[in-house]
């Protein structure tokens, strides 16, 4: 079980989406963000989904991986779909139920705003999906680069998140090792309402955390053994470098943020 | 690389208390006298809370004597500046492969010393395929140390340190977790690094079978150091290492009690190989 412990939803792939630099990734992803925000025609924002179908196509990454993180917003959707069918008014008059109607302005917008949302999550999930939780965690600091100069430990925090990033299956695997251990003597996870099987978790999470401690304490002397100590200048064995390729991704971005910005899309 | 110490690693009345432990009824390591030659395989042996790991951890500069000094290179490790220098001569390997590894990938974690060093990025690539090369990791270097098992963990934590290039391995019971096939493949590991690299090794280690192929071996208790002398001589001594709560390897616990019934065989043996010869010969005579 413990094999199948992914991270983050990664999805290892070769495609120039893989390959592009993380920092440009975020870089763009903001860009695009902006723009969908700015876009005001119907033209222009099917334009951006097909772009972001046409690019999920490119990562091959499987389509339900996309529908999957989909999900959540499913909720969201159907909400803002009732809200805007039923409470904005203006065009024909669709549908007529009681005093409620069904207006067409209404149905326009409440499809535009889903088409915004739904186009807003691809593209999160086409940097989610196509690049490791490490390279994000690194882009990101990169970005919190200025903060050092307000006294915060930017380097110390990306390195404490690659370490969380580390350890996340380790610690699943002594979780699922653990509960097996409590199943065995009779302790019951499933059954019961929310508060007791909250309850029941307790004997799980007390060894787990003391376990953590621990091993925090063995790992901390580890990188010390090796040479590791805060503050101090430290090289990458992957610097990430930039390609051509993340220039013109980049531009194409910014060229479609300032088109939509200043011809009205 | 002048001025160089004629031992790689020096002890001299070295002492060491734990913090808040002062008044107890002994030390954890007190009036060590020891000097590890280049390239010297030395097994440390004793029982628990003996203050291996402590002497260990001294070596390492994790720890600063509070008595005596320790010398690596003829540096001290008290020498806050050179505590950097200490620590690339010094590899420290530990006993539970799960809490070393630090980076998401091996090729990673074999880097994660270098990057500590601050080598340029190119240097460290080189550096990390030539060890995953020579210790045979290179088929896992992209793999996440989660999916290894516990014999490749230890492997890659011995390349990540050997990736500094060392003048000295420290092992604290690095395969008190493995299973048989892991043991073997780590301590193959290890004895060739000391053959064909001449790199010193430190070995503290449980298993009697695994000191028997030191060039040396020194026994602690009680945080004194007890005896020191080749294996054949220490391990030999079945009387010394049973009063001490340890064990011999099985072809001397085995010699111990054929002579017991009357078994006329040659003293120090110490490899089961050489207890079926003597045992053989015998059978011949009669
Ligand atoms: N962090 C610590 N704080 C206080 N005392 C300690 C600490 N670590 C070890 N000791 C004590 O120091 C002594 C030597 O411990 P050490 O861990 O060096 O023994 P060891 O020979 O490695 O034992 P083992 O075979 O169990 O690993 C023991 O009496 C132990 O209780
Ligand atoms: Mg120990």
């Amino acid at each position: 079980m413990s094999r199948s412990i992914t991270l983050g939803q990664y999805f290892p792939g070769q495609s120039l989406v893989h390959q592009l630099n993380p920092r440009m990734k975020l870089i763009s992803l903001l860009f695009v963000l902006a723009l969908l925000f700015s876009l005001r025609s119907y033209s222009g924002l099917v334009a951006l989904f097909f772009i972001a179908l046409f690019l999920i196509a490119k990562t091959r990454v499987p389509f339900r991986y996309f529908l999957r993180g989909l999900r959540p917003v499913l909720f969201i959707a159907i909400f803002a779909l009732v809200i805007y069918f039923f409470f904005t008014s203006g065009g024909i008059v669709l549908l007529r139920v009681g005093f409620i109607t069904v207006e067409s302005e209404g149905v326009r917008e409440g499809i535009f705003i889903i088409l915004r949302l739904v186009t807003l999550v691809l593209f999160s999930l086409l940097l989610t999906l196509t690049t490791t939780p490490l390279s994000l965690t690194y882009g990101l600091s990169y970005f919190l680069k200025p903060l050092r100069y307000i006294g915060l430990p930017t380097d110390e925090v990306a390195m404490i998140m690659a370490i969380a990033l580390r350890f996340i299956p380790t610690l699943m695997e002594e979780s699922q090792r653990l509960m097996r251990a409590q199943v065995s003597r009779g302790a019951d996870f499933e059954s019961g309402s929310i508060f007791r099987r909250a309850k029941s978790l307790v004997p799980l999470i007390v060894p787990l955390f003391v376990s953590a401690f621990r091993r925090a304490d063995e790992l901390a002397l580890a990188m010390e053994a090796r040479g590791y100590r805060i503050g101090a200048i430290r090289t990458r064995m992957h610097e990430d470098t930039f390609f051509p390729r993340d220039w013109v991704v980049l531009a194409v971005a910014l060229v479609m943020l300032a088109a939509s910005l200043t011809l009205g899309l | 690389m002048v001025n160089r110490s004629e031992f790689m690693i020096e002890a001299r009345e070295l002492a060491y208390y734990y913090p808040g432990e002062e008044k107890n009824s002994f030390p954890a390591l007190s009036g060590i006298n020891l000097a590890v030659s280049r390239g010297e395989y030395l097994a440390l042996i004793g029982p628990n809370g003996s203050g291996k790991t402590t002497l260990l951890k001294l070596f390492n500069a994790l720890l600063a004597p509070c008595e005596g000094e320790v010398l690596v290179e003829g540096i001290s490790t008290v020498d806050e500046n050179k505590i950097a220098e200490v620590r690339r001569y010094c590899g420290m390997i530990f006993q539970n492969p799960d809490n070393q590894l630090v980076a998401t990938t091996v090729e990673e974690d074999i880097a994660f010393g270098l990057e500590n060093m601050a080598l340029p990025s190119a240097e460290i690539q080189n550096k990390v395929i030539a060890v995953a090369h020579l210790l045979g990791l290179e088929h896992l270097l992209h793999q996440p140390p989660h999916l290894l098992s516990g014999g490749e963990k230890q492997r890659v934590a011995i390349a990540g340190v050997l990736a500094m290039q060392p003048h000295c391995i420290l092992m604290d019971e690095p395969t008190a977790m493995l299973d048989f096939t892991g043991r073997r493949d780590v301590i193959e590991t290890v004895r060739g690094l000391n053959r064909d690299q001449g790199i010193a090794v430190i070995h503290v280690t449980h298993f009697p079978e695994e000191a028997v192929y030191a060039d040396r071996i020194i026994i602690l208790n009680q945080g004194r150091l007890v005896m020191q002398g080749p294996p054949e001589i220490v391990l030999s001594d079945v009387s010394l290492l049973h009063s001490l709560g340890l064990q011999g390897p099985a072809a001397v616990e085995l010699a111990a009690l054929l002579r017991e019934d009357g078994f006329d065989l040659p003293p120090q043996l110490i490899h089961c190989r050489e207890l079926v010869h003597s045992l053989c010969s015998l059978e011949r005579k009669s």
